[in-house]
């Protein structure tokens, strides 16, 4: 019998060792499998187990967490949340990240390896470094002007600082509190269908994600181009430009809202919003220096990031004359965001210089340690310094005199050019209002601003509706707000 | 064992009776010291516990540690004054399982506010430490269990028949509820039929070994008659019952796996075993194709993230192999783990995941250890005994244990298929705890007999316990062929009665003879064999 409970035994020894082997393979070999199952809560769990970073606007938190006593465990909070929306974006347990709350999640969720202070130990203790911060570099009272300025209606203003890139304000309306999306309750769920549902879709991030024909505000793109190539020498002297003009190869008329136009110089031509001279200007230049051009600003760049995407802007470069001249004044398939347009008024307060914008001053730890910061960053000369130069002197004539004078600010240089870009088929949609400028103080060494604001409000009487009478002001308020 | 031959009339010689553990130190202050260290690290888990989820000790901690060492205590005194040479490391084991078992429960009872069962486990720790002390006291010596095998038996089948009159829970009818304690008596038959199948076994084992009709000619395999057979066939119908009336599929491959080894362990005929590992594929394709609930337990262990692929969220099992994955090598360190999420029976059947989690493979590897040194002490008891009662009732109490933590824990890690067992000690479980304490008990019990010197009073008993005895025992020779002065008056009088009661009159009892009257030298199964 003694040999028989010996092999018992010998057997629960063996019952014992496929345990411990067992227990190896799921606890150390399949470990990392099962952790990464997406079923698996845990990861979720830790995410939210500790306050989140906050977003930091002129040095004050527009973010916030509050602690649910959940699983999941601190929710996100937002003050302002709709003024800010489209720079922090949401930071959902259901739905996910945006903007900013995407782009900036591995520093303010504590994932990121940059915040570990001692890696290893780290992996010891299963710490997981507290949230950090993401300071931006927005403007708040530039960013509450152009809130306050678009009012509730549909459209955008980005502002941006010319000799930096740096973005002052970013501007979506209508907006929406984000604050609706951070819980995982039905309260989330009825708050997304509403956000998604809503014809006026107020979680568009108009500035930087939605593409409008810019209009006459490309003009400032085509002037640029022209006095590159040298097609036009002197601003003042008389264009050879019939009005109406004709579009090359078709029947089609092209006309102005104005009189006056035919064979003006440069100069009124831009003050007064010419359409006739700035297409035939276009088609004189050529395709090829226009798409150089217009690429040079930022077009047709596929990846521009601040850090989150910027939808593309696009200059079509395949064109036929006639195409070529709608294209020159901001219609046809000539597309812009906000953002671009900011860019490139701020290319000519800027001396020409197109600076990569950006919106993220820093990252720190908890506490304020820096873990990075924005460093140096690309630019492109986007024309001659002359030619920046005198496209300077036109956009200030537009606001001194011409249909820009709405933004007029004393004791500051401004420039701008306004916009009433058609859309839809048959140009049957009611038109966006542009305004991009540009302003410095007297005072100043360089322009401190450059904004670009786009309005399209279907409340408007169609002919009320030009960039001088809608953007203007609100271009003007936040240039006000950054010169101040 | 060593077997000669099978024929009838062949003497089986064998020569494996222990060498006698005479004099072995009694060790009850190493007992006590390890006893201190298991209640300190309880009451340490528990603070720590407390720390982590609470941020302060808590306010139990006190409370909790006398009481867990009050206990601790009484059971030791009890196995001072009458198991004095009991194995030291049985009762400090079972103190730090279930001291550990209260930590977990009390952990996980700080994630579900609406269910506190540590307050309950800790009432039914005590009922165990109760019955063991009652058993160790009462039970002075192993062999009186023999002479009450048919009531174990009878109060078995009626303790496993009781929950069919009741309601099912969750699934299964095993459960019993009675003034707001829900009991589990299927608990409580394990340790009965062990008893049982020791006794039914140690009367029998000749007979089932060499008994027998061939099944063909030309094979030297051999079947019992149906005397002997009849019993284990009922046994195998019994588990399947149980099985299908109660869709307990823990209790019905405990049960058969426990006598398939007893049975190995009396016979030493692997023959049994074969016919046993048939009867129990046979039994579970048939439940396992009919009986869904069986059948969906498969399916799991086989696909355990079906559910998620299909939509569903991670089920049990799969929650379950979250929470190992998630502990690691060390554990997330206890109170920070979130074995909760495999929510109903995190206490019960999934505790384990818990440990799991918190304390890493480091710890779960430290726990199966200390279950393996558990069993091994059974055994070693089993080995160092000589009657054969004694001995396979050790083995089987072992195997109780072995099994029990084979089944459940290899089920919530994924290797078999999960059935519905309680983590010895560890689990939430009054029953299961009774029972865990009482099978301690009696391996204390047995321990004791064990490792007691023979006979002080007599010298020359010692001078034979070397190679000279050890080559005269014959086959398991029972222990009263070398008898004690400690024995002569009960053991004695309860072997002759267990002869009479047992109704091995026909062999006349040989094996339990007297104290005073000395084994015959040839086997004494001879006269019992059968046709």
């Amino acid at each position: 019998m003694t040999r028989h409970i010996r092999r018992a035994a010998a057997f629960c020894a063996l019952l014992l060792a496929a345990l411990l082997v067992n227990a190896a393979r799921v606890q150390v070999v399949r470990s990392e499998a099962y952790d990464g199952n997406p079923a698996n809560r845990r990861a979720a769990i830790a995410r939210y187990a500790q306050p989140r970073g906050d977003i930091l606007v002129g040095g004050v938190p527009v973010t916030g967490s509050r602690d649910t006593g959940e699983q999941l465990r601190y929710e996100r909070t937002y003050l302002d949340g709709p003024l800010y929306a489209p720079v922090t974006g949401f930071a959902s347990q259901v739905y996910g990240t945006t903007f900013l709350e995407h782009s900036g999640d591995g520093v303010l969720s504590g994932s990121d390896p940059l915040l570990a202070s001692f890696p290893l130990w780290d992996d010891v203790t299963r710490g997981r470094p507290a949230g950090g911060d993401v300071v931006t570099t927005l403007n708040p009272r530039a960013q509450r002007a152009a809130f306050e300025g678009l009012d509730g209606r549909k459209g955008a203003v980005a502002a941006v600082e010319p000799s930096t890139g740096r973005v002052l304000a970013l501007v979506s309306s209508p907006s929406y509190d984000p604050a609706a999306l951070s819980g995982n309750d039905a309260r989330t769920e009825r708050a997304w269908a509403r956000l998604n549902g809503d014809p006026d879709r107020p979680m568009l991030n108009r500035a930087v994600r939605q593409t409008y024909p810019p209009g006459s505000t490309f003009k400032v793109v085509t002037a640029a181009a022209a006095l590159d190539a040298g097609v036009i020498t002197d601003l003042d002297a008389a264009t050879d430009s019939p009005a109406p003009y004709r579009l090359p190869g078709t029947r089609t008329r092209l006309t102005n809202e104005g009189d006056g136009c035919e064979d003006a110089p440069l100069r009124d031509a831009f003050e007064w919003s010419c359409n006739t001279v700035f297409a035939k200007l276009g088609v004189d230049t050529g395709l090829a220096p226009m798409t150089r051009t217009a690429q040079a600003f930022g077009f047709n760049d596929l990846d521009v990031r601040i850090p989150f995407a910027v939808a593309p802007s696009t200059f079509d470069t395949s064109l036929d004359r006639a195409q070529l001249a709608l294209s020159s004044i901001g219609q046809y398939n000539t597309r812009a965001t906000p953002l671009q347009m900011a860019m490139v008024s701020a290319a000519v307060a800027d001396g020409g210089q197109v600076r990569t914008p950006y919106l993220v001053e820093r990252t720190t730890r908890r506490g304020g340690a820096t873990v990075s910061t924005a460093g140096s960053r690309p630019s492109r000369q986007a024309m001659l310094p002359s030619t920046a130069r005198r496209l300077r002197e036109l956009m200030t004539d537009v606001v001194r005199e011409g249909t820009g004078v709405n933004a007029a600010i004393p004791g500051a240089i401004v420039g701008g050019k306004t916009g009433t870009a058609q859309h839809g088929l048959g140009n049957a949609g009611i038109p966006y209002a542009w305004f991009v400028s540009w302003a410095q103080d007297v005072r100043d060494m360089e322009p401190r601003v450059a904004v670009a604001v786009v309005v399209e409000d279907g409340s408007a009487r169609r002919g009320d509706i030009t960039g001088g009478g809608m953007a203007a002001p609100i271009a003007r308020a936040v240039m006000e707000a950054v010169l101040d | 064992m060593t077997r000669t031959g099978v024929g009838a009339g062949t003497t089986v010689v064998a020569a494996d009776a222990p060498a006698p553990a005479a004099g072995l130190p009694r060790r009850r202050g190493v007992e006590l010291a390890l006893i201190v260290l298991a209640v300190l690290l309880s009451v340490y888990g528990y603070c720590a516990v407390g720390l982590a989820k609470l941020g302060a000790v808590p306010p139990g901690a006190a409370g909790y540690g006398a009481g867990l060492g009050v206990l601790a205590l009484l059971a030791h005194l009890a196995v001072r004054w009458r198991a004095p040479c009991a194995d030291p490391l049985l009762l400090p084991i079972a103190v730090l399982l279930n001291g550990i078992g209260l930590v977990l429960i009390y952990r996980l009872d700080l994630e579900t506010p609406g269910d506190r069962a540590s307050p309950t486990q800790l009432v039914w720790s005590t009922v165990g430490v109760g019955l063991f002390i009652v058993v160790v006291t009462v039970l002075g010596d192993h062999r009186v269990l023999q002479r009450y095998a048919y009531v174990c038996v009878v109060a078995a089948l009626a303790l496993l028949t009781l929950p069919v009159l009741f309601p099912p829970v969750n699934g299964a009818r095993i459960w019993i509820r009675v003034a707001g304690f829900s009991i589990q008596p299927g608990e409580f038959a394990k340790v009965l039929l062990a008893v049982f199948f020791a006794a039914y076994l140690a009367a029998n084992r000749t007979a089932l070994t060499y008994a027998g009709r061939r099944i063909w000619r030309f094979t030297r395999m051999q079947l019992p008659t149906g005397r002997v057979l009849g019993p284990i066939v009922a046994i195998w119908l019994l588990s399947v019952g149980v099985l299908v009336l109660e869709r307990d599929l823990g209790t019905s491959l405990l049960f058969f796996g426990l006598f398939v080894v007893m049975l190995y362990v009396a016979t030493g005929r692997t023959g049994w075993i074969a016919v046993g590992l048939l009867l129990a594929s046979l039994g579970a394709v048939a439940v396992g194709r009919l009986e869904p609930h069986v059948h969906s337990r498969v399916e799991d262990w086989l696909h355990p993230f079906a559910s998620i692929d299909a939509g569903q969220g991670p089920n049990q099992l799969a929650q379950s192999l979250f929470s190992f994955a998630a502990g690691g090598m060390l554990g997330t360190g206890l109170g920070l783990g979130h074995s909760v999420l495999i929510g109903f029976a995190a206490k019960s059947d999934f505790i384990l995941a818990t440990a799991g989690e918190e304390l890493g493979l480091a710890g779960l590897s430290a726990l199966f250890l200390l279950y393996g040194l558990l069993v091994e002490r059974g055994f070693r008891a089993g080995l160092s005994l000589r009657d054969p009662f004694g001995r396979l009732l050790a083995a089987g109490l072992a195997s109780i244990v072995a099994l029990q933590v084979f089944v459940i824990a290899g089920g919530v890690t994924g290797l078999i298929p999960l059935t519905g067992m309680a983590m010895p000690f560890l689990a939430q479980g009054g029953s299961s705890v009774v029972t865990n304490w009482a099978i301690v008990a009696l391996l204390i019990r047995v321990s004791d007999s064990a490792r007691r010197p023979y006979d002080r009073t007599r010298p020359e008993a010692h001078g034979d316990t070397g190679h000279g005895t050890h080559a005269e025992a014959r086959d398991d020779a029972p222990p009263e062929a070398r008898p004690r002065a400690s024995d002569e008056g009960l053991g004695g009088g309860l072997g002759a009665e267990f002869g009479e009661g047992l109704g091995e009159a026909r062999g006349g009892g040989a094996d339990h003879t007297s104290p005073h009257t000395t084994s015959p030298h040839t086997s004494p199964h001879t006269s019992r064999r059968p046709g």
